[in-house]
């Protein structure tokens, strides 16, 4: 096609979303003056009008084949209103302004396979990134460990029996676009880059990927008479920061690219600052089809917040109160040097007090 | 379909159990889909996809692969295992802004569908990690035919690659009390004030927006944004004193000592003996947390407007950095308040874009360069609200003490002068 016939991009950007907002909540924006939880699964807002508004939340494969995205619409449209929302862990909500939608509502759901829950104090759905199905570095496939992970969470998921909300996130790569979570499960690599020193020169701007190492443990380097990248394998830190800018330097490993555990990342102000996720277990096998031990870990951790926390407190309140000591005796998982940070800001993190739990 | 199709030994396992299967999914697109060009994509993909559970691999690889006239918003994926699996060697995924507030009608969800069973995949995500819709699965040509068509009737595509990402705004004003903002105009406020460095990457590395509508910050602004604003309110927290009363009742006093008043992190809080809630709102930093658990008897407080944090950001390359605040309160109620933040917006981006290093996110350059540096940059005064605690370290040289003390009194002095006016007028 000649670039004369091409047809020039509409620059809108985000739609507005009040096209396609249920009328109740465009009627009553901005108007809201309380909320209820009748049952897990089922938000109940009403405005200072008396108009309410029930959501029911569903959980679904989060990559969505257009069938079950049209069963999905069906189920709006013969049991809703036909408005639905997405939330940011994935979930779709249904708006209906009658009290009575909201059980039938639920049956639909669920007898069409979809898990009706993820309110309040349950466990939440595993946010998570893309995997080995879709993405260009990614050491697992996470969307393979959520399904795994939430046929043995979804009690958890459509029942409200945890002290709070429990946020979950998976991450195929150290980057963490999974994000934050109250238990992150992410890929830790083990060993050095492998590289292929055929390819560098011609696939890497050499430059840039040193630049991108946070250890600088990268430096450009004659290999077989080409101009090639070597790295420090005593300063490398195996993160995986090099592979992105340059393939060839594979950093996944069949073997050596493990699963961590991290715990305590909670993005509320909520009776505490923010807090970022701590690293609790590591050395978990990158095990497909349904990676079992992570999944048994992730459970042992659930056990101990869900029999020891207290009402209201997130996975990071309740290791403030009990202590570090006390969070590896109950999940009866080691505590090892890896524990101790040394990157930049660490000592921040040692106890420089004689407050000791004996 | 007449193409033999692959064995999935290992995928099927992830058919059991009660939970929705995404291989189930990918699976009806191969068996019952009527398009034998959708059947054969998702055939080799699950091939490819068996293939890399059996070996433990990712066989994708990025390339170049944009719209006519945009840089950006396509992740490019060809297989480098395409011979054993031709039909979805070009994988393409497109990034597609949702609406404010992720509100759908399931017209325009069949619509969309529509479009993408024509040119794509048949498989999508409501929403990727950004917040994008994400179309999985197009080759290089259809990539541009389906674009033409959803961008016809009001589909834009997000950022990918180093530019202003695509943003992220909680359903708030639409549906919660809590909410002390407009979101969703926020939201689109800022984002589609840069649809040029959405589309066309020129950036040092990537700029997200994120807006929350209170502190309970639902879209994990502080931790993920690069720019965050996040509603919230500064007179006094309103009390229904008869919900109150009957929330105490209800529950026991107790669980309201227990629940409630320990655990403000100001200790503000003060249940009295006949049972009544007082609040010290001068100590009250809007954590959320009362007001989470007493829905019906508290309130944000009247006088709302939002707070900015600059600077969060995930792991890679310094570490995990949460946002700071630079702007402890603004009102966002005229226009002009509006332009104020989307100014502010715009000279951080473009401080940024001047001074940070190639790949080098906002927050990492305000840690490499300080904070009073950064605020220099943009034009905004310090604030004692920007810090936990005064500096620690006497090592800094502090000859220009009195100019900066002088500012800081007749700042003071003109922010008093400003309120008796408005007073009086």
């Amino acid at each position: 096609m000649a670039l004369a016939d091409m047809r020039r991009p509409i620059e809108s950007g985000c739609p507005d979303g009040f096209q396609y907002m249920h009328p109740v909540m465009i009627r009553n924006f901005g108007q809201w003056k309380f909320h209820d939880h009748p049952r897990p699964g089922v938000l109940r807002h009403v405005a200072n009008s008396g108009e309410t508004v029930w959501t029911v939340k569903a959980g679904t494969q989060r990559i969505l084949d257009a069938f079950t995205l049209r069963k999905l619409c069906d189920i709006g449209d013969e049991y809703a209103d036909g408005h639905v929302r997405f939330t940011i862990r994935s979930n779709i909500e249904y708006m209906v302004d009658d009290g009575a939608k909201v059980d039938p509502l639920i049956e639909a759901l669920e007898a069409a396979g979809f898990v009706v829950g993820g309110t309040a104090n349950s466990v939440a759905f595993i946010s998570h990134t893309q995997g080995w199905l879709h993405c260009d570095i990614p050491g697992t496939d996470a969307s393979g460990v959520v399904k795994a992970m939430m046929d043995e969470l979804i009690d958890d998921f459509k029942n409200c029996n945890m002290p709070n909300r429990v946020h979950i996130t998976t991450s195929c790569c150290q980057i963490n676009c999974g994000g934050q979570g109250d238990i992150a499960i992410n890929i830790q690599h083990t060993k050095p880059p492998k590289i292929n020193h055929d390819l560098v020169a011609n696939v890497c701007e050499r430059p840039a990927v040193v630049a991108r190492c946070p250890v600088a443990a990268i430096r450009p380097a004659q290999v077989n008479g080409k101009p090639s990248l070597e790295v420090d394998e005593k300063k490398c830190i195996c993160c995986g920061a090099c592979y992105p800018p340059c393939p060839p330097m594979q950093i996944n490993d069949p073997e050596h690219s493990k699963l961590a555990i991290w715990v305590g990342g909670n993005h509320s102000n909520a009776r505490s600052k923010p807090s970022f996720q701590k690293l609790v277990a590591a050395g978990i096998p990158n095990n497909p089809p349904r990676w079992p031990e992570a999944t048994a870990l992730v459970k042992r951790i659930l056990k101990a917040y869900q029999s020891d926390a207290k009402d209201w407190e997130r996975m990071n309140e309740w290791i403030d109160r009990i202590g570090w000591p006390r969070f590896f005796e109950l999940t009866g998982l080691p505590f090892t040097k890896y524990h101790i940070d040394n990157w930049r800001g660490s000592r921040k993190s040692l106890n420089a007090s004689t407050y000791i739990r004996f | 379909m007449s193409k033999q199709k692959h064995d999935t030994p290992m995928l099927d396992e992830l058919e059991n159990g009660p939970w929705p299967s995404f291989i189930s999914g990918i699976k009806r697109l191969r068996d019952e889909h009527g398009d034998e060009r959708v059947n054969g994509i998702a055939n080799d993909l699950l091939g490819q996809l068996e293939h890399s559970y059996e070996t433990r691999k990712g066989y994708w690889k990025g390339g170049t692969v944009s719209v006519y006239g945009y840089g950006g918003g396509i992740i490019p994926r060809f297989s480098e295992v395409g011979k054993q699996f031709p039909e979805s060697k070009e994988f393409h995924t497109l990034r597609v802004q949702p609406p404010a507030g992720n509100h759908y009608s399931t017209d325009i969800l069949r619509q969309l569908a529509n479009s993408w069973e024509k040119w794509g995949s048949g498989l999508v995500t409501f929403h990727g990690q950004t917040g994008n819709i994400m179309f999985i699965g197009s080759t290089t040509e259809n990539t541009q035919h389906f674009f033409d068509e959803i961008n016809d009737y009001g589909f834009d595509l997000g950022g990918a690659g180093p530019c202003v990402r695509t943003a992220q705004s909680c359903v708030g004003a639409a549906r919660c009390e809590q909410s002390c903002a407009n979101e969703q105009k926020i939201h689109r406020a800022l984002v589609n004030n840069f649809t040029d460095d959405v589309h066309r990457p020129a950036l040092p590395y990537k700029f997200k927006f994120k807006i929350s509508g209170c502190p309970n910050d639902c879209m994990n602004s502080i931790e993920r944004a690069d720019f965050a604003v996040i509603g919230t309110w500064r007179d006094e927290i309103k009390i229904d004193h008869d919900e109150a009363k009957s929330f105490v009742e209800t529950k026991g006093r107790q669980y309201m000592i227990d629940n409630v008043i320990t655990r403000c992190p100001t200790q503000c809080m003060t249940l009295k003996d006949d049972d009544s809630l007082e609040i010290d709102d001068r100590n009250c930093v809007k954590c959320m947390h009362c007001l989470n658990v007493m829905t019906k008897a508290l309130s944000p407080g009247d006088d709302r407007g939002v707070s900015v944090l600059i600077g969060g950001k995930r792991t890679l390359k310094i570490g995990d950095l949460m946002g700071t605040v630079v702007v402890p309160f603004m009102k966002l109620d005229t226009d002009e308040d509006f332009e104020h933040l989307v100014e502010l917006s715009e000279n951080t981006i473009e401080f940024w874009a001047e001074n940070a290093l190639e790949h080098e996110r906002c927050g990492e350059m305000i840690e490499r360069i300080g904070l009073v540096n950064f605020l220099d940059g943009i034009g905004v005064d310090v604030d004692p609200n920007m810090i936990s605690h005064p500096r620690e370290s006497s090592y800094v040289r502090m000859d220009g003490w009195d100019d900066e003390a002088q500012k800081w009194f007749e700042r003071k002095q003109e922010e008093k002068r400003s309120t008796l006016t408005a007073q009086a007028g």
